[in-house]
Formats: structure tokens, C-alpha cells, sequence
């Protein structure tokens, strides 16, 4: 893991979200999936997004290209990004900013590739439709992102169709497609979930490389705090539709200020330990009936009174601009077990 | 598949058909068609309108290869001078399906929502139609003749692809390269046009070449009926159908307009079903 320093707050970050609530509309009456998200991302950082199942992550990716169903999602908040506020400028400018400024990679890259044409012409596809450009130079750029992305022989690959390529194969062609016209931010939502462990590894080295060579910003949604431990210089966490911690990875690791992030940090299995029983967090994530207050409350074993008021994302930096945040009121009376000593 | 034909060269046809000798034999047969068309006055042995009256409802003899029909025209040639007109026919009936139910079965499966109501139920009238009654209102509407009649079976025909396209257009959507595609900023157009179109088109080919057949025997009906080709010119299907009134007679009169037909309808299937293996690129190179 590499020693990082948060980005100062006077830099104007790349992307920056502002109150993200995102509620959908269903049969059983409105659901508000995320409530008051707010996170900025620097130029060049590699955010991971961690949360159980259902709590908001993938949604709040979509959300920033805006790629959730309009029939039936309301978004509220503001997304800003290079001056201008995804959430509601034109359908034109949010074409332009979808490939060319803001890449996406999704989990399932078995699926993600159409069938029908070969992987070249895939890669070159963002690349043609913001520009216009020879389908000899496009052919071109696609062997040479091919190649940036760690694929033997990419003159000859490039004509095959994805049928013909591994998973571990598949998501490497997804990343080079998704980077070919240089983004200043890549969202990767799950990307290693569907591969193989050795090639997960793989597949994340390439990300951190390819982000760092580039300073290409990295927005890593994942269950897997293993994961952004690995690539990921900060981390956020989010429970139930709520940023609940934000703070560098080697800090949230070693000292967690959040119960249900130190929960989550426990129950990662460990290899050298010799522990009868994992530790897990009791109960599942609300989901339609969320407590008031604090939304972890109810499974929290540091609850007490006063955790049934609001909660509010606090400052919790030990020194001031490191940019810790909790929505833990007892953060500072509660001491917390991480993973790294 | 432009695209691809680009990087190979152009032996890959040769290959192709090398390894489907189904669909060289169907696109021998069709080509023969074309040089017959083309060449008709040349190798007829006759005039389509020519009349032998020695010899009327004559069994195949040496002066008439395939016989004559009741008003001693031979049968061979004109066999050979309606089968631009059957082409003709054909490509055209499915070209005005294609042209209509493509485009309109597209946008109701991608846009969905009120756009798909209302273009579904607009199809669920047109199948509620008994067909041959709507060929015939929709030729009488534009008038007799070969072209207008074969327009109305085009009209006919549409909602069968409308709502093949609609069905697949549904499950291709939901992709995630499609989703994936519109992450690489493309727009709903290029999205339909790049993504959608193509991994919808395979069972569009295979219910083309089973029209193509229909719309043959579409003709033949029409004609049979006086709203399609008008006499004397000849095309297959009328012939079918004169030769009909005179069954007991001389039945042999039927087989060659039959066979013909039947040869035509069977290589465009075959081609068809070709095609559609080929086009579909994780069958390739089995």
C-alpha cells in the first residue's frame, strides 16, 4: 500500500457532489435510495466506494453519467464536474462528457461487449463518436490502447470478437475502451467481481498503473474493502443510501471511526490469524423503513442515547484539511479496532 | 459487417461459399434467374405473347419443350420472360415490408412507453386482418397492377417483421453493451443504428427469405384474382393460375410455373438460412 497525503482543499477538485439524493419512484411509493451524498474527487485520485449490497454505490456511479431510468428516478443535489452540473445541463453536453471526460467499466464484461462486432471496433467506438477520425487511425489507436492495456498481440486481436477472449481478457478490452479518449475520470463499478482471484489482481494493478501513468482520476465502487485497500488512495464508506466515513485508506484501516466500518473491517477473513469464528455485523441493511437518526443504530453495539437524533456528517480530521469525515456523534468517545496496526 | 471487409480480402467469399454448398447451389439458382431475365429475348425460344393455334393445351413435344397453354403460347417461353416479373414482385413486396416493419419495430421496442402502445396496437389491426382481404382493399385503394399489388402484400407483410424486430428489439436493449455504449457517449440514433440494429437482424433474415416465398405465391393469388399482373404479360404466378382452370385437362401445364416457383422459394430459404449462421459471429468457424 502506498503512503498517501490527502489532497489539500484549496485545489479545485476534478469532481465535486453536493447533497446526491437520489429516490426512485415504485408500486410501493417513492424510495429514496442515496440522501445527502457529498464527496469530491481530485485530479489523479483513486477513490474507493465501499457499502453492502444495496446501499447506494452503484446508483450514485450511474447517477454521475446519468444513466438512471428518468421515468422512474429523481435526482436532487448537484454533480459538479469541470464547471458544469451533470444532474441537469443539456442532454447534448452530457453526451459529450459520457466516454470523452468520464469513463465507465462495468462488472460483468462477459456482457458488456457486443457480440457482433469485433474488439476493435469497440474500443475505437467512443474514440469515433466525439471525433471524427479514419477508420485506419481509429483501427490504429485501438492496437495501441490494446497494447497499453497488456494484450499479447494486439494486431492480431483486434479483429477478434469477444466470444474468443477470457473474462480476465474482456475487461482489460472494456478499460482500454473506456480510456481511449482519455477521461479524466474512470468509474469502474465492480470490475474484478466476475474474474478470477489471480486475475482480479491483475486486472487491479493495471487500473492503479493506468491511472497513475494517465493521472487519471478512479472512482472504484466495490464490496470488497481487500480491493481498495489495494488501489485505492481514499476510501468512502456508505450505509444505507449515507456517506458514513470518508477518509484515506491507511487511516480507515488502521483506525476506523465509524462501528459499522470497523465492522466491515473485521469481518474480512484473515489468513494468518487463527480466529474461531469470523466476526460479522449482526442484521441487514434497511432498506424501505429506515430508523430515524442514525441509520446503523439498530445494529450498532455502541449505541446508546442520543443516537436516535440526526447524524450528521462530522469533521473529524486529527489535523485540520485531512479531510476525515464521520456520521458517528460518539467518534471521539468510542475506540475502534481496524485491521492494520 | 463493413467493417470487417475492409481488413479481408475479397477470397473470403470463395472460402465462403466453398464451405456452404447449399447456398452456392441457391446462389447459382438465382443467378441463373438473373441472366434468364436479362437474357430473356435471346434465349426464349418464342415471343411471351406468341400463339401456336395448332397446338393449344399441347403436351411437352419437340416444337414446345414444357407444352403450351390454352391459348397455344409456349410455356417455356414464357416461363422465361415472367421471371424478372416474379423477381420483380418479390423483392418488392418484401423490400416495402422490410422498409416499414424495420424501422417501425425498432422504435417501439427501444423508446417503449406510449410510442410502443400505440405502434403495437396499430399492428395488432393490421393482423387482425385476414390478409388476402387487406391485400385486396390496399390494391384497390392504389390501384391495379403489378407494382401497387405487390406494395399492398409489402403492407401485409409488415407487421409480421414489425413484430419480430419489436420482441427482439425488447431483449437486445436491455444489454449491457448497450448500456455500455451509452457510457461511451453515444446517442439513442448511433446506439439503434450500431448496436441494436445488428443483434436484431438475424431472425429478420431468416423471416425475409420464408417472405420471399410467400410474397411468390402472394402474386400468384393476386394475379389469380385479376388485381396483379394484367394479361397477356406473363409472371408465374398467373400462369399457376390459368394453368388451374385447366387442371383436368392438361394437368402437366401446372408443374413448370409450379417447380419454378417452388426451385425460387427454396433458394432464397436456403441462402437465407446461410446468411444467418454466418452473420452471427459465435457460430463462425465451427
Amino acid at each position: 500500500m502506498d503512503a498517501m497525503t490527502a489532497p489539500a482543499p484549496s485545489d479545485t477538485p476534478l469532481l465535486s457532489i453536493r447533497g446526491l439524493g437520489i429516490r426512485f419512484r415504485t408500486a410501493q411509493g417513492d424510495w429514496q435510495a442515496t440522501r445527502d451524498v457529498s464527496f469530491d474527487i481530485a485530479r489523479g485520485e483513486r477513490l474507493g466506494i465501499v457499502g453492502e449490497s444495496g446501499c447506494g454505490k452503484t446508483i450514485t456511479g450511474l447517477s454521475m453519467l446519468r444513466l438512471l431510468p428518468p421515468r422512474v428516478a429523481t435526482v436532487e443535489g448537484t454533480i459538479g464536474f469541470e464547471g458544469k452540473n451533470l444532474v441537469d445541463c443539456a442532454a447534448r453536453d452530457m453526451r459529450r462528457v459520457r466516454g470523452r471526460r468520464i469513463g465507465m467499466i462495468f462488472q460483468e464484461p462477459m456482457s458488456a461487449l457486443d457480440p457482433v462486432f469485433t474488439v476493435g471496433d469497440q474500443i475505437a467506438e467512443s474514440l469515433r463518436v466525439h471525433q471524427t477520425i479514419s477508420k485506419a487511425d481509429a483501427r490504429a489507436r485501438a492496437i495501441e490502447m490494446l497494447k497499453r492495456v497488456g494484450i499479447a498481440s494486439p494486431e492480431r486481436r483486434v479483429d477478434d470478437f469477444p466470444h474468443q477472449l477470457s473474462g480476465g481478457m474482456r475487461q482489460r478490452v472494456m478499460i482500454a475502451a473506456a480510456l481511449i479518449c482519455q477521461p479524466q475520470l474512470l468509474i469502474a463499478d465492480e470490475p474484478t467481481t466476475a474474474l478470477d482471484v489471480t486475475v482480479q489482481a491483475q486486472i487491479l494493478d493495471l487500473l492503479r498503473e493506468l491511472s497513475a501513468s494517465s493521472d487519471t482520476a478512479l472512482m472504484l465502487i466495490t464490496h470488497d474493502i481487500g480491493v481498495v485497500a489495494e488501489s485505492c488512495t481514499r476510501m468512502l464508506t456508505m450505509y444505507a443510501g449515507e456517506v458514513i466515513e470518508d477518509a484515506p485508506v491507511d487511516d480507515a484501516l488502521r483506525r476506523p471511526l465509524h462501528p459499522y466500518t470497523s465492522g466491515l473491517l473485521r469481518s474480512l477473513p484473515h489468513l494468518s490469524e487463527r480466529r474461531s469464528k469470523l466476526p460479522s455485523i449482526p442484521g441487514r441493511v434497511p432498506t424501505l423503513n429506515m430508523p430515524t437518526g442514525c441509520r446503523f443504530q439498530p445494529r450498532c453495539s455502541h449505541a446508546t442515547q442520543g443516537c436516535e437524533r440526526p447524524q450528521a456528517l462530522l469533521d473529524a480530521g486529527d489535523r485540520p484539511g485531512s479531510g476525515r469525515r464521520v456520521r458517528c456523534w460518539r467518534f471521539r468517545d468510542i475506540d475502534l479496532p481496524g485491521v492494520v496496526h | 459487417m463493413s467493417d470487417v471487409s475492409i481488413q479481408r480480402p475479397p477470397h473470403v467469399i470463395r472460402r465462403w461459399l466453398a464451405s456452404h454448398i447449399a447456398a452456392t447451389i441457391a446462389l447459382l439458382v438465382l443467378t441463373f434467374l438473373v441472366v434468364l431475365a436479362v437474357a430473356a429475348p435471346v434465349i426464349a425460344p418464342y415471343a411471351p405473347t406468341a400463339q401456336d393455334a395448332n397446338n393449344m393445351l399441347s403436351p411437352p413435344t419437340n416444337l414446345h419443350w414444357l407444352g403450351t397453354d390454352d391459348l397455344g403460347r409456349d410455356i417455356l417461353s414464357r416461363l422465361i420472360y415472367g421471371a424478372p416479373t416474379t423477381v420483380y414482385a418479390c423483392l418488392l413486396a418484401v423490400g416495402v415490408a422490410l422498409l416499414i416493419g424495420l424501422p417501425v419495430g425498432l422504435i417501439a421496442g427501444f423508446f417503449g412507453g406510449k410510442v410502443d402502445a400505440v405502434i403495437s396496437r396499430v399492428i395488432d389491426t393490421f393482423l387482425a386482418f385476414p390478409a388476402i382481404v387487406l391485400a385486396i382493399a390496399v390494391t384497390s385503394a392504389l390501384g391495379i397492377g403489378l407494382t401497387n399489388s405487390m406494395i399492398s402484400v409489402g403492407i401485409v407483410f409488415f407487421p409480421q417483421l414489425a413484430r419480430l424486430v419489436r420482441a427482439r428489439t425488447l431483449i437486445v436493449r436491455q444489454d449491457l453493451y448497450v448500456e455500455a455504449a451509452r457510457c461511451f457517449g453515444a446517442s439513442s440514433l448511433h446506439i439503434l443504428w450500431r448496436h441494436v440494429l445488428p443483434n436484431t437482424i438475424q431472425p429478420v433474415i431468416v423471416q425475409v427469405t420464408l417472405l420471399l416465398g410467400t410474397a411468390l405465391l402472394a402474386e400468384a393469388s393476386l394475379s389469380f384474382l385479376g388485381l396483379g399482373i394484367q394479361p397477356p404479360n406473363p409472371s408465374w404466378g398467373a400462369m399457376l393460375a390459368r394453368a388451374y382452370q385447366y387442371m383436368e385437362i392438361a394437368p402437366e401445364q401446372m408443374y413448370s410455373p409450379g417447380l419454378a416457383i417452388l426451385i425460387t422459394a427454396l433458394a432464397f430459404n436456403t441462402l437465407g438460412e446461410s446468411l444467418r449462421v454466418s452473420l452471427d459471429p459465435t457460430s463462425r468457424g465451427r
